[in-house]
């Protein structure tokens, strides 16, 4: 067995076992759900009561508090850099299946670091210069950067988003984009394949962890909806979970990081056009994708600015800027003409 | 807050409507026109219609990047393309409706940035806002009792002095029995943000204007030929709309040789390309001759100008003579790769010499190989058994028409076909070295070796190669790049340097004691505010307290008169 073919190997037990971590995760969220419903009976009305204060702190942050409003918005202004745990309507005591699911992501990650380090031996530079290898080393970042938030803020409930984006990312990318190990033709051999694709991998990893986020605040945000009315929503699961609000700060956070990275991205490839064809912006087609991403993150930064478009509205922005990001990925590289022509299929 | 009125940090409108009414004559109504442009609303629309903008350049091939794709456009949609061609689908970069967009953009930014540069130079020399009444109700609050015997004056200086350590802006504030001292740190977020918005209108005007001074411009040249770097040399010139011809250094640049790398061990790769290496000369007006390599992603310096390697292929060479064997054509042609194996096409012009004009399309296979259905294709991109076929037309080149024609077709319509096709007559079929009459008793044709004295069956140098080169010059890059890096250092200082406000109180209490208040304010994102307030408290308890078990000279009390 070469050493691609151990890649392969570990890439397959890495799916197997993301997998199993999802299951796990599942049934976390299960469990959170049920743990919700047996809960005091005064629940609803309790929750009802904080929803008011959650919704005026996602239309004022920080801003209501400074303007010296009343005690309710000071309080949200607490809570927002308070542990999210803290955060949470119904508080929700250890669970053996979030532990577990966690430990089994962090093995399948170190499975799927195997693979892209075997890969990148075997074909002895760095393993990412085909979509195959940067779908690989893609969500190897995704996994590295949620795991390495998990040791500063407690997103554990994202473990059911984030194992199965990658597991259908790895899926695709090993049924579809599967190429042999090649050496790299003269176009790509160059260091800004190096720094301009791993920086780009990065701020994906972190604009996946956003667009989690903005999706659970978005629902979350519903079911405060449906609370201050009186009734109670699906997905129960959710009381166990950060208010709206500091959902929404979180994904701000981790969105900055990405577009810090993004927009290192583009000069790196604007540095590197000019190297290999002579103009450092041409609007090629994966050019044209990558403005349109970090223009869409822009808007997403000045949404979070602008009155009236905090909360759900600066939340969709994000989705719709993550979505450019996959189609940039999945249908640009594949399907669009330009110079970019390095997919390997 | 000059920011713009829908900031979310800026003080919430009295009530809508009331407010927003145009009821002034026209420099009121003017002036409202211009606070709705440099909204942050109206920033934020611009952006995303910038965003959707790009799109459909994307779609449909431009001319600027792949002017071949968008002339295949108008061959395979006949009605829509034309339609599309009014509303500038195929320029849409430079079209007027993405031009209005990311000008109004930057008309905005220039509104909206300018105000809060002047504001924010007065922030800069204005001491930070006196200290709220209650801290109780801000962020991170917190209070310590102070050492007995400790003085509200004292400590609070001592706060001062710990938070002027820190890099906060101070102010000391007395009201009746309470000290305080106000600080702020974090004016360097909203110079970062100006110096972003500054950089991007930088970056529009160097590239707008600036990208018109340079040119760019491409050559082939075949192993051995030389060019000068003047506007005629070039097979196409592309000058920005202030370029001076007068500005072109007349170096030489001659292609000694060009090699190329194949994967040979990896059998999954094999015949893949790995390395593309240009060997050339540049000679300077009154300099030494430079010699150097030009590779893909390596370009090459001289004077100027920037010679980059975009393309290759073969160039087989074809001599042609009249029946009387006097060589009327000799030349090494360009042929133009199909795949990736180089299968190459390319056309011979005669125009003089012969009975008729003739036209040869041919077809060039480094290693020729047969497909079952008897058609050739070449099955690796070296040269182990080259062969060159030529199908044959005589009549009007068409050189006459005063129509530019590409050296790269063939217009047959005014010509008659001698070989191949419908003809009966077998194609011209040559291995390097090898002659062969045209048809119709015009001449000969002959495919010249470039090493005719090599071995017999080695045909590794029997065919010479062409390199394709883009010569370009664009005086306003470095300028583009340090804008660019104003940009990312300003990104990086505004959105990861925390602003904040941090107050230190001291209470005397009724019994003498004294109570310490720590409280904080995040202005804009601040995850760590809490942790910072908590950390003041810490730091400034304990060094009362050192101060005050240390040195008993030194106590606070003592120290006042
Ligand atoms: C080319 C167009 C623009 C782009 C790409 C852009 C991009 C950005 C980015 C990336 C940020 C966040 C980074 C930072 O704080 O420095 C930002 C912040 C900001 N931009 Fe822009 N901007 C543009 C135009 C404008 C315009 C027209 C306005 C005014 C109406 C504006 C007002 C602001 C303000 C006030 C902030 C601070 C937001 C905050 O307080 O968090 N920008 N912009």
């Amino acid at each position: 067995m070469n050493l691609n073919e151990l890649s392969i190997l570990s890439l397959y037990s890495a799916m197997a076992v993301y997998a199993l971590a999802f299951i796990a995760f599942s049934f976390d969220l299960a469990r959170r759900s049920a743990a919700v419903t047996n809960g005091a009976p005064g629940e609803a009305l309790r929750e009802a009561a904080g929803t008011d204060s959650d919704a005026s702190g996602t239309a004022t942050g920080h801003a209501g508090a400074r303007a010296g409003a009343s005690a309710g918005e000071t309080t949200t202004l607490t809570r927002i850099s308070a542990r999210i745990a803290n955060d949470a309507s119904t508080p929700y005591g250890r669970s053996p299946s979030l532990r577990v699911g966690v430990a089994l992501t962090v093995l399948a990650w170190l499975l799927q670091l195997i693979a892209d380090v075997l890969r990148g031996i075997a074909a002895g530079r760095v393993p990412w210069a085909n979509m195959y290898e940067f779908a690989m080393t893609g969500t190897l970042l995704i996994v590295t950067v949620f795991l390495v938030v998990l040791t500063r803020v407690d997103l554990r409930f994202l473990g059911t988003f984030v194992t199965g984006m990658v597991l259908v990312l790895l899926g695709v990318a090993a049924l579809r984009f599967y190429v042999e190990v090649a050496p790299l033709p003269p176009a790509l051999q160059s260091v800004w394949l190096v720094i301009h694709v791993f920086v780009a991998s990065l701020a994906t990893g972190f604009f996946a962890l956003g667009v989690a986020l903005s999706t659970v605040q978005l629902m979350q945000f519903r079911r405060q909806a449906f609370l201050a009315t009186g009734r109670t929503g699906p997905l129960r699961f959710l009381a166990t979970l950060p208010s709206a609000a500091t959902l929404e700060n979180l994904a701000y956070r981790v969105n900055v990081i990405g577009f810090i990275l993004w927009t290192f991205t583009l000069m790196a490839g604007s540095i590197w056009a000019e190297r290999a064809w002579g103009r450092y912006w041409g609007w090629d087609t994966k050019e044209v994708w990558t403005f349109i991403i970090w223009t869409l993150y822009a808007g997403y930064i000045h949404a979070r600015a602008t009155r009236g478009w905090r909360g759900s509205r600066s939340a969709w922005l994000a989705i719709i800027g993550f979505a450019a990001v996959m189609f940039n990925f999945g249908i640009v590289n594949v399907f669009f003409k330009g110079l970019h022509s390095y997919s390997g299929l | 807050m000059s920011r713009p009125s829908d900031h979310y940090d800026s003080p919430a409108p009295l009530s809508d409507g009331a407010i927003n009414q145009p009821a002034l004559g026209p420099v009121g109504w003017l002036r409202w026109v211009w606070r709705q442009l440099t909204s942050m609303r109206t920033a934020l629309f611009l952006l995303l219609l910038l965003a959707i903008a790009a799109v459909p350049g994307s779609l449909v091939p431009q001319r600027s990047a792949d002017p071949n794709g968008v002339t295949q456009y108008f061959a395979n949609n006949p009605t829509l393309a034309p339609a599309l061609d009014k509303i500038q689908a195929f320029d849409v970069y430079s079209s007027a409706w993405f031009s209005a967009i990311y000008l109004l953009l930057f008309i905005s930014l220039i509104g909206c940035v300018i105000p809060r540069t002047k504001h924010h130079f007065q922030a800069l020399r204005a001491k930070p806002p006196r200290t709220p009444a209650r801290l109780a109700r801000l962020a991170g609050f917190t209070s310590r009792t102070a050492p007995a015997g400790a003085n509200a004056q004292a400590a609070v200086t001592t706060a001062r002095g710990l938070l002027r350590k820190g890099g906060y802006r101070v102010a000391l504030f007395e009201s009746g029995p309470e000290f305080s001292v106000s600080a702020e740190r974090g004016y360097l977020r909203e110079t970062g943000n100006l110096l972003f918005h500054f950089a991007l209108v930088g970056i529009l005007i160097t590239v707008g204007f600036g990208g018109g001074f340079g040119f760019g411009g491409q050559r082939v040249l075949v192993e051995g030929q030389t060019f000068v770097n003047t506007l005629l040399a070039y097979d196409s010139f592309n000058p920005g709309r202030f370029f001076d011809d007068a500005t072109l250094e007349p170096y030489k640049l001659t292609l000694n040789d060009f090699t190329v790398a194949y994967e040979m061990r990896n059998l999954k790769a094999y015949g893949q390309p790995v390395d593309y290496s240009a060997g050339v000369s540049v000679t300077r007006r009154g300099q030494a001759v430079d010699t150097g390599q030009v590779k893909v992603n390596v370009p090459m310096k001289a004077g100027n100008t920037n010679i980059y390697l975009l393309g290759n292929g073969y160039a087989p060479s074809v001599t042609v003579k009249n029946p009387a064997g006097v060589v009327v054509f000799t030349d090494p042609i360009p042929f133009l790769p199909q795949d990736a194996n180089l299968t190459s096409l390319g056309v011979v012009k005669v125009p003089d010499g012969l009975a008729q004009q003739v036209g040869m399309i041919g077809f060039f296979y480094p290693t020729q190989a047969k497909a079952v259905s008897g058609a050739y294709y070449s099955s690796f991109p070296d040269l182990q058994y080259p062969v060159l076929t030529l199908n044959v037309y005589a009549g009007d080149l068409g050189l006459n028409d005063g129509v530019p024609t590409s050296v790269y077709s063939l217009k047959t319509d005014k010509m008659t076909q001698l070989t191949g096709g419908k003809t009966g007559v077998k194609s011209i079929e040559l291995k390097p070295g090898e002659s062969q009459a045209l048809p119709g008793g015009l001449g000969s044709v002959t495919f010249d070796d470039a090493t005719p004295g090599a071995k017999p069956g080695d045909f590794s140098g029997s065919v010479r190669r062409f390199a394709s080169f883009d010569i370009r010059q664009d005086p306003t890059q470095a300028w583009v790049m340090s804008f660019a890096v104003l940009a990312v250092l300003g990104l990086l200082v505004s959105l990861l340097v925390p602003r904040r406000r941090l107050w230190v109180k001291a209470v005397e209490g009724e019994d003498g004691s004294l109570r310490l208040e720590y409280a904080g304010l995040a202005r804009g994102e601040d995850p760590a505010l809490e942790a910072a307030v908590t950390s003041l408290a810490d730091r400034h308890a304990a060094l009362l307290l050192t101060r005050q078990s240390a040195d008993p000279a030194l106590d606070p009390i003592r120290l006042l008169p």
